[in-house]
Formats: structure tokens, sequence, C-alpha cells
């Protein structure tokens, strides 16, 4: 311990040292970060996403996006093979995260390390790796492109499913499950009444985690597909290629929308999950 | 029972499946085929031919020099930012907050895209210079990692007993040194993690990569390559090259070996939690 007098001192020396330093004032470069490097960008989107190559205002990328059937075809298509991964993992994922997470079936954590593993090696090495494997299975992206494409993202965005699915899983009331079959209720009846809603903060985050990025990805859709699958990630990378900032920033801004909206949409979820939770 | 044995044989299945394509990568390591399929006969010869091979050398090289310095800035920076934050008014601190979540929801090449776009204005409109260097890249790296440590190191200081700090300044150490001595080793382990997680997304990283890097670092006068735009560039048209195949093998071992130190660490840890805060109070 210190001598008393020198405690006393410090407290006496203490103010000073209050007014010039404050333990808030740490956030001040990191919010300086945020806004140069974060807000700013986003803005500057928006900006070039209506304004033409000289910088003067205009609605040329708006009007290009509904009038060229390519460019709305590939909205869609970002859409439909993004919910087609998505359900496709889902199904995979949720049995899987299950019996993971169910003590009867499996006792080892280890395991559950294991199918996040892969995520640690190169990811585009992993994309090589599953398309010299279709390859060889002759399922390229000359043949199939859009069912090698479907392949390549399950196998990327599979461990984004289980992760979520597991942690949800592990906080099943288990005796909640096990109540409702002794009071009568089938096996389907047990999942779709109780099991599901207890899943479902789990679900949606596997979702979010999902969705989103398959819209966006690059190097899956065109190393799969062999370039010819063309998403909005492949789009955005073209324009980038081509320095086609106006007409990229919009394709991006988009793609912020839809996300926008997907951020609504989960946040209302999980309001509505922390005050119901399961009813049986 | 019958659902044990099912659930057992369905998750090692998924798992067969889930490795299969870097397994047979891995075997086809051992050969010198051109292509996965191709049984050549055994031959180590493509280990030393990796680390023979100059252009996958420089590239492992920029990875790991970028990993590292984009972490360490990251945790410096988010890791204040999320102290200071943690006592900023509520309204503030909830702005940052959400600030902090926008690159996480958003889609990575938007992000890229908009700071792409940031270079270019900067560089046209104030700077009237080409700006893609070496500090672009860290800083597309940095945004990458940033809001992943300040998402570690919040809990952290949340689960944090908010009169430690205080009883630290009764005893007459400075707020600086209260920070350093007191708040900083109570929320290390999320800064920890905050840490191997930047490093993580910086090493798996390619298209913030590809839209912000400039020429410099190892490649000198050309643009700067990782091994993500490297093997992006080569398998484009063609399959995984022979050395790569060998890369695959000696990466998958690394993450085995960090697997097995995780769980130790894990099993470890679970063992002896104890606090050691009061110990820390009473060396100030």
């Amino acid at each position: 311990m210190k001598s008393n007098s020198t405690a006393i001192q410090r407290v006496a020396n203490k103010k000073p040292h209050v007014v010039l330093f404050q333990r808030k004032y740490l956030c001040i470069p990191y919010s300086i970060f945020l806004i140069l490097f974060i807000i700013i960008p986003i803005l500057l989107i928006v900006y070039y996403a209506f304004s033409d190559a000289t910088g003067a205002f205009s609605f040329d990328a708006l009007v290009g996006f509904f009038t060229t059937w390519t460019k709305i075809n590939v909205l869609f298509i970002s859409i439909f093979i993004a919910l087609q991964t998505t359900l496709i993992c889902l199904l995979i994922g949720y049995p899987l995260a299950y019996f993971l997470a169910d003590k009867k079936v499996n006792k080892n954590a280890v395991l559950v390390t294991l199918f996040i593993a892969p995520m640690w090696i190169n990811f585009v090495l992993r994309t090589g790796a599953t398309r010299d494997l279709l390859t060889w299975m002759n399922i390229n992206g000359g043949n199939y492109p859009y069912l090698a494409t479907l392949i390549g993202m399950t196998y990327n965005y599979l461990p984004f499913v289980i992760l979520p699915l597991y942690t949800t899983m592990l906080k099943l009331d288990r005796s909640q499950i096990e109540a409702a079959s002794d009071l009568g209720a089938n096996p389907f009846q047990v999942f779709i009444k109780n099991i599901l809603p207890q899943s479902v903060p789990g679900i949606v985050s596997a979702i979010t985690m999902t969705f989103m990025p398959t819209m966006s990805s690059y190097v899956i859709s065109d190393t799969l597909s062999e370039g010819k699958i063309t998403l909005l990630g492949n789009y955005i990378y073209l324009d980038f290629s081509n320095t086609a900032w106006n007409d990229g920033s919009f394709m991006a801004l988009i793609m912020l929308v839809i996300v926008g909206i997907s951020m609504l949409f989960t946040r209302n979820k999980e309001n509505q999950d922390s005050k119901g939770g399961a009813t049986w | 029972m019958v659902k044990k044995i099912f659930g057992q044989i369905y998750i090692w299945l998924i798992l067969i499946i889930m490795y299969l394509p870097i397994l047979i990568l891995m075997a086809f390591s051992f050969t010198d085929a051109v292509y996965v399929g191709q049984w050549n006969g055994f031959t180590f010869d493509l280990y030393p031919a990796l680390f023979q091979n100059k252009e996958i050398m420089i590239a492992l090289g920029n990875t790991i020099i970028i990993a590292i310095t984009s972490a360490l800035v990251s945790t410096l920076l988010g890791t204040s930012g999320a102290i200071g934050a943690f006592y900023l008014k509520k309204g503030f601190r909830k702005s940052v907050d959400l600030v902090t979540q926008i690159p996480i929801v958003n889609a990575e090449i938007v992000m890229a895209l908009s700071l792409t776009i940031l270079f270019v204005f900067l560089g046209q409109y104030i700077f009237h210079a080409q700006l893609f260097s070496f500090w672009t890249l860290l800083i597309g790296h940095v945004v990458l990692s940033l809001p992943f440590v300040y998402i570690s190191v919040k809990p952290k200081l949340q689960q944090m007993d908010p009169s430690l700090y205080e009883a630290a300044l009764d005893l007459g150490a400075t707020p600086k040194t209260a920070i350093r001595k007191v708040l900083i080793p109570e929320i290390l382990p999320g800064i920890l993690s905050g840490f191997l997680l930047a490093i993580t997304l910086s090493l798996d990283d390619f298209i913030i990569t590809a839209f912000t890097r400039g020429t410099g670092l190892l490649n000198g006068e050309a643009n700067i390559e990782t091994l993500s735009t490297l093997i992006q560039a080569t398998i484009k048209k063609r399959p995984v090259p022979a050395e790569m195949r060998a890369l695959t093998t000696i990466i998958f071992l690394a993450v085995v070996v960090a697997v097995v130190c995780v769980s130790l660490y894990r099993y470890y840890q679970g063992k002896h939690k104890k606090t050691h805060a009061q110990e820390r109070m009473s060396k100030l």
C-alpha cells in the first residue's frame, strides 16, 4: 500500500487529470474513422448513383436500370439464387445443428469446431477446390453453370448457417419438448409447435448470414459458372473494372436498399421473439 | 436409439461431403498431374516447387503483412473506440453502435465500391494524384475488421464491474493508469478475440483487396497480390495450379493445429476460471 500522504496528494492531483482526459475521448479517433471511411463513402455512392460522368445531377443510371432487361435480370437471378441457397443451407443445416446440440446424439464439442474450420482455409482456394471436384464429376461451368454455382454457394455458406442455428439449439428447452410429447403431441406436432418456434432467432440470423452475401458474391459465381452467371456482385465488379462508377453506384444503392429492408424485417422479428418465445 | 444412429450418420455424412473438395485437393498434392483426377504417380515434388514459386511466396508475404498490420490498427482503434463509446451519453453511444453495424450487415462489395469511389473522388478533386497504394488497402482491411473488434470488446465492458475503475481512481491512480492497469486487463479476452477475428477476416479477404489495392509492398512497382487475388487470377480459366494443392495441404494442417490449440485452450480455461481483479487492485 502507498503511504497516506501520497494518496492524499494523488487525490488532490486527480481533478486536473479528469478535466484533461476523459474516457469518452477515446472514442474520437474511432468516430472520425467511421465518418471518413464508412459514412462519407456511402453518401458518395448515393451521389454517384444520381449523377453522370461530369458530376452533374442525372437520372441516367436509374433510367438505364429500369429500361435494360439484362440489368433487371441480374437482380432477379441474384434474388432467386440467394433464396435457393438459403433454403438448401437451412434444410441441410437445421437437422445438423439439432443433432449436434442434442446431448443424446453428440457429446463432442470439437465436432462443431470441425464444421466451422473450413472457414479458416482461404475462401478462394476452397472455391477452386470445389470447382475442380465438380469438374472431375463432370458438373462444370460448361455443362451446368447454374447447378455448379448453387453447389458452390451451399458449400461456402453452410458453416454460416450451422453456427447460429447450433447456438440457438443449445438453448432449446428440452423439458418443454418432452412435456409436449408426453401430453400426446406426435413428433410432427412437437416440431411445428415447439421446436420450430423456439429456434426462430437462429433461423433469422442464419438467413441474414446467407441471403445478402449470396446475392452480392463475386468469386463463387464467377469461378463455378465460368462467368456464365452474372449476379449483382459480378455486375458491380464489371463496373469497377470498366471504371463505370455511376452505373456501379446505382447497383450498389439497390443492394443498400435491400440490406436496409432486410434489416428492418429481421429487427421486427427479433423483437417479437424476445416477447413471445414458444407458445404451446 | 434409432435417432442417435441416424443423427450420427447424418453428422458424419455432411462433414465428409463438406471436406471432400479440400481432401481431394490434398490427396492430389502428392502427384504432379495438371488436373485433379489424373494420377501421375506418387511424388513430393510439389512441396519444394511451392517454396520455389516466387509469385506464391510474394503473395503469401503480402497477405501476412497486411493481415498483421490491419489487425493491429483495427484492434487499437476498435478497442479505444469501444471503451470511449461505452462512457458516452446514451444517444451518442447508440449512433456509434449503429454506424459500427453498417459494414457487418452491408454487402462487402458495396463497402469495397464505396471506398474505391471515395479514393477516386479524393484523388481527382483534392489530392490530384492516384491514391491507390498499400495505404488504401490497409484502410480497406481496417474497415472490414474494425466493427468485429468493436463488437468483441463491447460485451466485456458490459460484464465488467464498473466500480473497479472508480476504486482504482480512489486509490490514487490517474485515469490513464486506471485504464491501462485495471480496465484493459479486464477486457483483454475480448481484445484478443477481436484481434484474431481481424486476422482471419483479412487473410480470407478477396473483394476489398481487389478493389482498394495499389502498387507496393513485396510486389514493388506492380499491383499488390495477396493469396486470394493471386489464386483468383490463376483459377479463373484453369484448374487450381499444382503447387497450390501443396499449399492447401499446408494451410489445412495449420488449421488442424489451430483447432487443436483452441480446443485445448478452452478446456484449460474452463478448468481455471478465476478473476484476478482484486490481485491487480492491490498492486496499484
